[in-house]
């Protein structure tokens, strides 16, 4: 490690040099407001700010000018002037009628933003560690969101894409000039969903539901993270929302819906289905590698004791029975293994426990078909 | 600090060990100040390799020196350190040292309990370090452990936990100590409203400590037993609530803020007085406000919640509360500008740390001020823009009031002044250091950078290559800092009983090192 930090160190300068051509496009202030609150979070920042600095160069003038011309190598002598009963009552008075002023226009905002009635559609927006589950209560579509940058970009070996951590395999998709209501809680520990661009940023707690709204007047993509503490995979479970015209939006539901549709017939299919171990393992893989490798990792040693290791391991070694109710119902101990089975269908439980139970050096020859993990459901 | 000692033993009754012994078992108040602020500077090494850990992973955009997990850990244990181990203890250690000698009294109060609670600190230490090595590492739900985060970690988190029951103990047993100091072991003549204003600080902070450490001690023993014992105060699904846990901790939090800075008020009350040769402007306001600020502390701490979701009403009630904490911190800046205010300024190393105090904690103060608006606050929380704060207010704030007080007063520990060109370099390296370091974290938060992330998207790399190099520079500054104390504690000019012209106090009329038992008989303060 002492290494790497040294060659980082050596690199700096020609790194710095590298980037100088980036230090065009350096922002300064709040992203570019696309929504009302955006647009009033962002005036009242400049309005304060203001103020600030006024006040700043009126104090360190005053500090500046002692340092200048108060100084003893400057022959001042000290005078032994103690206290002032008017100038002390002044300067609080006025800073308390600067707040005063201050107070107006954030309350005015503020109520604005709080102000969640009214809405046109509401989106319940669910924290995961680590993604988010959206469900859109009228319009009766469901998807799981997770980080589409590649993991080879995130360990260098691969050049990073324009979007890097801040794309995701299913967008939220909104109408623009639809009033939308989020609400917003989670499934394990504490998330918040934030879009820097609307100005909303709404704890997601479980057992808890919150709210906030928005709404977008301009098409366009718009990108935001999770942006409360929530495990070791926080900085990699962005938020990205595209607002299309209405009619898009409409088209982009049914093809949702069709969608639904389509899994739940394949699903149903495949619960009476028998599968061979390899084909159960092909799927298994592909599961594992979505779902479960964040935390017990691609060769399965996870990071005891958190996140249990899976070779060798006690749970996909030992009884089937106890690995397929851990993994559908999730652990009564651990709260950081969840009951996949809201998450995952029949077929990708079966598979990936099969998976997990003949990989990594794992020779139980186990095999788990949909039907059994069916039947743990009722 | 050798020095500091030994000169009485012919008139001494009590037997002194040597060696190792005499740490140990000492109940001096000058041998334990000097303890606590060893432990602090060497706490604030550790927290500080952490802290330069993190920078150089976010130099670059990818994940290149550590994983996701231990960056975790690293922060977390940054900000406990930091808090626990570097700023606290370190104020501690000033109040140990200088609280007798500025009252005009021979010791603290209670001298062994003062041992015990330094000796508690060290175990703590180990429990929070040691941490680390144990499976799963150390704690990684961030320095205000929330829950139920903090219930999936590994037994680093029950260490962690215990350390701060421990630490926790040692602030309670320091602060019953410097209240009782204060309150009765005062010389005659000096009543409360004549007492030298950082024991003012130091008596406000300490009621401050009693009130709320319990309350930490509280929140993290529901989170272990939540933990062990099947408990569920945080967790939803027995009918808890893991908003509750953020009230309880924040409760403590808030307070603990103004605990890390009210003694360096008191520093820098006692420094910008001494250097621009004028006593201090608005001496009973500056205790006002410190009262005000104490009890103003206690109903705001739910702004550091203004995203959980709250009822308008209590928005408003919390912001509007935050924002009159201006008010009195104004006055403070006032006073202390118009003490400078036609005075006769030099600026020895201890008014550079001062003014440099005064400077940028006001910076901290204004983006205080920004984030007690809620809308605001809304688009900051959890960005590298409350990074910025927080740094400015201790670290630009509590740390350099520790500076420029160890300047002000090592004359008077060692009897010898030292080197002040080199004071004056690690003031400045510090100053432009810190600036390049934390100026920049304020435009990463506002342009969307959440915090505690271990990579971010290519829009963030140039300002944290900036603050990377800031962050290196700083770090590197502090081994001056560590080489000028040793230097003075070696050899040096002899430090006259006042070595500062402009300089008012008890402390003053002793030799310079004190004798073992500060005041043998009680100065009359007229």
């Amino acid at each position: 490690m002492i290494r790497r930090i040294a060659q980082t160190l050596a690199s700096m300068p020609l790194l710095l040099t590298a980037s100088g051509q980036a230090f065009a496009e350096l922002r300064f202030n709040l992203q570019d407001p696309q929504t009302i609150i955006a647009h009033e979070i962002y005036d009242l920042h400049i309005v304060i700010m203001g103020i600030c600095t006024l006040i700043f160069i009126v104090v360190f003038g005053a500090m500046l000018w002692a340092i200048i011309k108060h100084r003893k190598a400057a022959g001042h002598r000290a005078e032994q002037f103690h206290e002032n009963t008017t100038v002390e009552i002044l300067w609080t008075v006025i800073p308390f009628l600067i707040l005063v002023g201050m107070a107006y226009p954030s309350t005015k905002t503020l109520l604005i933003m709080r102000d969640t009635a009214g809405a046109d559609m509401t989106i319940k927006a669910t924290g995961y560690q680590w993604k988010w589950r959206y469900d859109y209560l009228e319009d009766d579509v469901s998807f799981y969101s997770s980080l589409a940058t590649p993991r080879d970009q995130i360990q260098n070996q691969a050049p990073k894409g324009e979007n890097y951590l801040l794309e995701v395999d299913n967008p939220v998709v909104v109408p623009v000039g639809k009033r939308v209501r989020v609400l917003t809680t989670a499934n394990d520990v504490i998330h918040s969903w934030w879009v820097p661009a609307f100005g909303v940023k709404q704890d997601a707690i479980p057992g808890f539901v919150r709210d906030a709204w928005f709404r977008v007047d301009t098409p366009g993509t718009y990108r935001g993270q999770c942006a409360e503490l929530c495990g070791k995979e926080h900085g990699f479970m962005p938020i990205v929302v595209e607002a299309v015209s209405e009619d898009k939006y409409k088209e982009w539901v049914a093809q949702q819906k069709a969608k639904k549709t389509q899994a739940s017939t394949a699903a149903a299919a495949d619960v009476n289905k028998t599968y061979t171990l390899d084909e159960l393992k092909a799927q298994g893989e592909k599961v594992y590698a979505k779902t479960c490798v964040a935390c017990h990792q691609a060769n399965g040693q996870g990071m005891p004791p958190t996140f249990p290791a899976l070779a060798g391991g006690k749970i996909a070694t030992g009884p089937l029975a106890a690995h397929l109710e851990i993994v559908v119902n999730g652990s009564k101990k651990n709260p950081a293994m969840v009951a996949w089975k809201n998450q995952l269908s029949d077929l990708e439980i079966a598979s990936v426990v099969t998976y997990e139970r003949n990989s990594f050096g794992n020779k139980t020859g186990d095999l788990v078909q949909p039907k059994d993990v069916a039947a743990l459901r009722k | 600090m050798e020095a500091a000692h030994g000169h009485e033993h012919d008139h001494d009754h009590a037997y002194h060990p040597g060696g190792i012994m005499r740490w140990v078992t000492t109940t001096n108040h000058k041998d334990i100040g000097t303890m606590y602020l060893w432990f602090s500077f060497t706490m604030f090494l550790t927290g500080g390799l952490m802290a330069l850990t993190i920078r150089a992973e976010l130099f670059s955009p990818g994940l290149q020196i550590v994983q996701p997990e231990l960056f975790n850990q690293l922060v977390t244990m940054h900000g406990l350190i930091m808090v626990f181990g570097a700023i606290m203890p370190g104020f501690v250690g000033f109040a140990n040292w200088q609280i007798p000698l500025m009252i005009g009294a021979p010791d603290m109060a209670f001298a062994r309990m003062n041992n015990w609670s330094f000796w508690l600190l060290p175990p703590a230490a180990i429990l929070l370090v040691g941490s680390f090595l144990v499976p799963g590492g150390a704690t990684a739900a961030g320095w205000t452990l929330y829950a139920p985060l903090s219930v999936q970690m590994g037994p680093g988190m029950d260490m962690a936990i215990f350390a701060l029951h421990i630490m926790g103990a040692s602030s309670i047993m320091g602060s019953i100590n410097i209240i009782t100091t204060i309150l009765n072991m005062r010389a005659p003549g000096m009543s409360l409203m004549r007492m030298p204003l950082f024991a003012w600080g130091w008596l406000i902070t300490a009621y401050l400590l009693i009130a709320v450490m319990p309350v930490l001690a509280g929140a993290v023993t529901m989170v272990l037993t939540d933990r062990h014992l099947d408990t569920h105060f945080f967790n939803p699904a027995g009918g808890g609530d893991p908003v509750m846990f953020q009230h309880i901790f924040w409760f403590f939090g808030h307070p603990e803020v103004y605990i890390m800075i009210l003694p360096a008020f008191g520093i820098v009350s006692q420094i910008i007085p001494a250097f621009s040769r004028k006593p201090l402007f608005g001496y009973s306001s500056m205790v006002y406000a410190m009262s005000s600020i104490a009890i103003l502390s206690f109903i705001v701490w739910a702004h550091h919640m203004f995203t959980v979701g709250m009822p308008a009403a209590g928005l408003l009630f919390f912001m509007y509360a935050t924002m009159l904490i201006a008010v009195p911190t104004g006055v403070k800046v006032f006073n202390w500008v118009s003490t400078m205010w036609k005075g006769a300024l030099s600026f020895e190393a201890p008014m550079l740390f001062a003014v440099g105090f005064i400077f940028l904690f006001t910076v901290g103060g204004f983006s205080g001020l920004v984030l007690a608006i809620y809308p605001i606050d809304v688009q900051a929380q959890d960005t590298y823009y409350v990074v910025a704060h927080f740094h400015y207010v201790l670290v630009s704030g509590a740390l350099f009031a520790m500076f420029g007080g160890t300047y002000f007063w090592i004359p008077k520990w060692t009897g010898h002044m030292y080197d002040e060109k080199l004071a004056k370099w690690h003031f400045w390296l510090s100053f432009i250091f810190f600036n390049i370091a934390f100026f920049v974290q304020h435009f990463l938060g506002l342009a969307g950078m959440p915090r505690r992330v271990p990579d971010y998207a290519l829009q963030f790399t140039d300002f944290n290559r900036v603050s990377t190099i800031g962050a290196f520079g700083f770090g590197l500054s502090q081994l001056l800092f560590l080489y000028i104390v040793l230097k003075c504690i070696r050899g040096g000019p002899k430090a006259a009983d006042k070595p500062w012209e402009g300089a008012e106090g008890l402390e003053w009329t002793l030799p310079s090192p004190p004798p073992y038992h500060s005041f043998e008989t009680p100065p009359v303060v007229k």
